[in-house]
């Protein structure tokens, strides 16, 4: 499994450092390293949209973004997602630390 | 991998606009990063979560040396807005328009909506009992959401381990 991310290059805090190099594949792996086991259509939903939207803009979306853009509850978001969404979310989708407050 | 959980406690204190949004802001933000996050509402704080204030909290600009002409745009370099023009009817009301048009902007959601996005995320949220008797209030006088009526040693009690962010 690790061999997924043999090539795939992190900075010190972890985050993906070129999101091209991202695969579904590796989204399922980082997600088991973030403690998430199995990545649901609600997951993916969530995964989906910060990859459009970061690709996009090149930042990883706030979390309201999130909530607003999906449609997904702020108390489903933190529970697809538990222990602090924030960064955990950005990491599984390949990109960089999220840059805003809200 | 796993360290012990942090947690983190606002005391809000102030009732106005401006200042009800540092707790907000940092607590929504400590959530997002997997921080627990208690917050405690005392004396003015009280505005927040009581149901017919929060939609209203207001930003006077008399004897606020911080609020100059140039927020409303106008070339006045750091001239203040003039006390004397502060007292006049409606300024209150114009600067917290004001103030709510400029927190919009950078996206951030009146203080009812967000309140409500961190009680969903998980925040626990109380009231300071002394300042619910000065103030002859009662629990269901604050929104949904406010777990409890707190005594100061309670909350001393259940922030036991927690960094404490006073405002």
């Amino acid at each position: 499994m690790s061999d997924l991310v043999k090539d795939v290059a992190f900075n010190a805090e972890g985050y993906m450092i070129d999101a091209k190099q991202w695969s579904r594949e590796i989204a399922e792996f980082l997600a088991k390293l973030e403690g998430i086991e199995v990545l649901t259509p609600d997951h993916w939903k969530i995964i989906d949209f910060c990859r459009t939207t970061g690709l996009a803009s090149g930042k990883a979306p706030t979390l309201r973004q999130i909530t607003v853009g999906t449609g997904i509850s702020t108390k489903d978001l933190f529970a697809l997602f538990p222990k602090g969404p924030a960064k955990k979310v950005a990491k599984i989708a390949g990109l960089g630390k999220p840059e805003g407050c809200v | 991998m796993e360290s012990e959980q942090r947690r983190i406690a606002f005391i809000c204190s102030k009732g106005d606009l401006d200042m009800a949004y540092p707790a907000l802001v940092m607590g929504w933000a400590a959530l997002g990063n997997g921080i627990d996050v208690t917050v405690f509402f005392t004396f003015w704080g009280m505005d927040m979560i009581s149901k017919d204030r929060q939609k209203h909290l207001e930003l006077a600009p008399v004897a606020n040396t911080s609020m100059k002409m140039r927020l409303m745009g106008l070339p006045t370099g750091t001239l203040g807005i003039p006390n004397l023009m502060g007292i006049l009817p409606g300024m209150t009301a114009f600067t917290s328009w004001f103030m709510k048009k400029k927190i919009a902007k950078v996206g951030a959601p009146p203080v009812d909506e967000y309140l409500q996005m961190m009680v969903d995320a998980g925040a626990h949220l109380y009231a300071c009992k002394m300042s619910v008797d000065m103030f002859g209030l009662k629990k269901e006088d604050f929104v949904e959401g406010v777990e409890d009526i707190v005594t100061a040693s309670d909350f001393m009690d259940m922030t036991e381990g927690s960094q404490i962010i006073f405002i």
